[in-house]
């Protein structure tokens, strides 16, 4: 027995259409998006093994034979930075029409830096991560990429050369800052949106987030600046 | 003690509405936020001039009929507390204060400092009840409630729909009070048979009431006057989600 009338729409447009099923999609995505930035760290400090270890890194994901699973990671990952943007500019749009007037006078009494501003990094990491493949993978931009074969990109020299510019390094610099910030309030959030919180879990998943962001934001600098410095040459 | 107000003055909803500066040159620091504001009412009719129109009821904290901001925080500075419990032995000599209305597009202004907050009531009325079947009163304890559900039921019920979490929320979303509500029913067992149309059906109306959308940004948590956690917004999010996908 049940009195409380619903909507007769499809399940799924009931879903989407509220945003609660939005922020699910933003968890959801958000989570794909993270496990790619740390698999993505993980090959990349491979730079400081071997020599030859990060270019063999490329030759295997460049490898023909890998094309098909490189290709249904990638259109995944555009997928998932698709519906990441299109539903943060829904609910964007919509938290501008909740407030028509803005307050003369406004505090804020709990929301962090990183809360506040993922509608800033987020954006800004998203023009990052279009340059870093021009640059990198595409090589439209920056110095002439390099290659020891038919798809076995000299990764190594490319981000020597790459980072050797200190324009280069100074905008991936700032740019992981901005995606760390962009992480320490995803990572956590991402359970409160997909409906987990509890007291005794959620000031940890706080503490583990800043930790995270944290070691990917050291990981991922200490590449330029390693080039800069000269310890990978 | 002497202090000076900034109060949003708006003659009815279709008046653009501008701050206006006022002194209140006596006040004592015994008022409370309120009686300050009747004395400056008083000053104002002696004057000739219409009084600053406020919200209010039991003045005792309990009935969420006042609040408005204070200086950007919704009920003022002191954290779990009504703009009525609020005392002006917080303030000192000379604190100038800004007040403006809760702001969202949910709440339009009624006059100066008062919101029409018929948006949480409609929210309300698509699923914050239970059914129950009429007749003579049931035994006491025919339906067992562990008592861990019972506190956090209670908690959750304390929200006395002030609005103070939507004044507050950078989006202007009402997640901590429809969460509240909806934990408030979901937590015990006469609050099961209606538990997944609840959250579809509340979730759906705050959505077509115009609210924002929650960001876990936690302004909300840190103003409510009655101290509502941000743990009912993941249990509305999680009732909503559960609804959604198993729902039949």
């Amino acid at each position: 027995m049940s009195a409380i009338a619903i909507n007769p729409v499809h399940r799924v447009v009931r879903f989407y259409e509220a945003p609660i099923g939005k922020k699910a999609i933003m968890a959801l995505t958000g989570v794909m998006l993270f496990g790619y930035v740390l698999a993505h760290l993980l090959g990349n400090l491979q730079i400081y093994g071997d020599p030859q270890q990060i270019n063999k890194y490329a030759a295997f994901l460049h490898n023909p034979a890998n094309a098909g699973l490189l290709w249904v990671a990638r259109s995944a990952l555009l997928l998932a930075v698709g519906m990441h943007i299109v539903a943060s500019l829904q609910l964007w749009k919509l938290k501008n029409d909740a407030r028509p007037v803005a307050y003369v006078k406004k505090e804020d009494a709990a929301a962090t830096y990183a809360s506040r501003t993922m509608m800033w990094s987020g954006p800004i990491v998203a023009a990052f991560v279009i340059f870093h493949v021009l640059h990198l993978t595409v090589g439209a931009v920056g110095p002439l990429p390099q290659e020891i074969g038919p798809n076995e990109p000299n990764v190594r020299a490319n981000v020597i050369a790459g980072f050797s510019n200190p324009a280069i390094s100074a905008f991936y610099i700032l740019a992981i800052a901005l995606l760390c910030t962009h992480l320490y309030h995803g990572l956590w959030s991402m359970f409160q949106s997909l409906g987990f919180s509890h007291p005794r879990y959620t000031p940890k998943l706080k503490m583990g987030a800043a930790i995270f962001a944290i070691l990917i934001a050291i990981g991922n600098c200490s590449i330029p600046i390693a080039v800069m410095v000269g310890l990978v040459k | 003690m002497r202090i000076i107000l900034h109060i949003w003055r708006q003659r009815n909803a279709s008046d653009k509405g501008k701050m206006s500066r006022y002194e209140v040159p006596d006040v004592n620091h015994e008022m409370s936020f309120l009686q300050m504001l009747d004395v400056l009412n008083e000053d104002l009719i002696v004057r000739n001039e219409e009084p600053v129109a406020f919200d209010h009821d039991c003045r005792e904290g309990i009935c969420g009929m006042c609040g408005c901001m204070v200086n950007g925080m919704a009920h003022g500075p002191l954290p779990g507390t009504t703009l009525c419990q609020l005392h002006m032995r917080h303030f000192k000599d000379g604190d100038e204060l800004y007040l403006e209305p809760w702001r969202a597009k949910a709440f339009p202004v009624v006059k100066d400092l008062v919101v029409d907050r018929g948006a949480l009531d409609r929210i309300i009325a698509a699923g914050g009840y239970i059914s129950v079947a009429t007749g003579s009163a049931p035994d006491g304890n025919a339906v067992l409630v562990p008592k861990e559900n019972a506190e956090r039921s209670m908690d959750a019920a304390a929200c006395i729909g002030c609005g103070a979490c939507v004044a507050m929320c950078p989006n202007a979303a009402a997640a901590l009070f429809t969460g509240a509500k909806i934990a408030h029913l979901g937590l015990l067992p006469q609050g099961q048979p209606e538990r997944e149309q609840r959250a579809i059906a509340m979730v759906a109306q705050a959505r077509q009431e115009l609210f924002g959308s929650c960001t876990n940004i936690g302004e909300c948590e840190a103003v409510c006057p009655k101290e509502i956690k941000l743990e009912v917004i993941a249990r509305m999010n999680a009732d909503f989600i559960r609804a959604s996908l198993t729902g039949r």
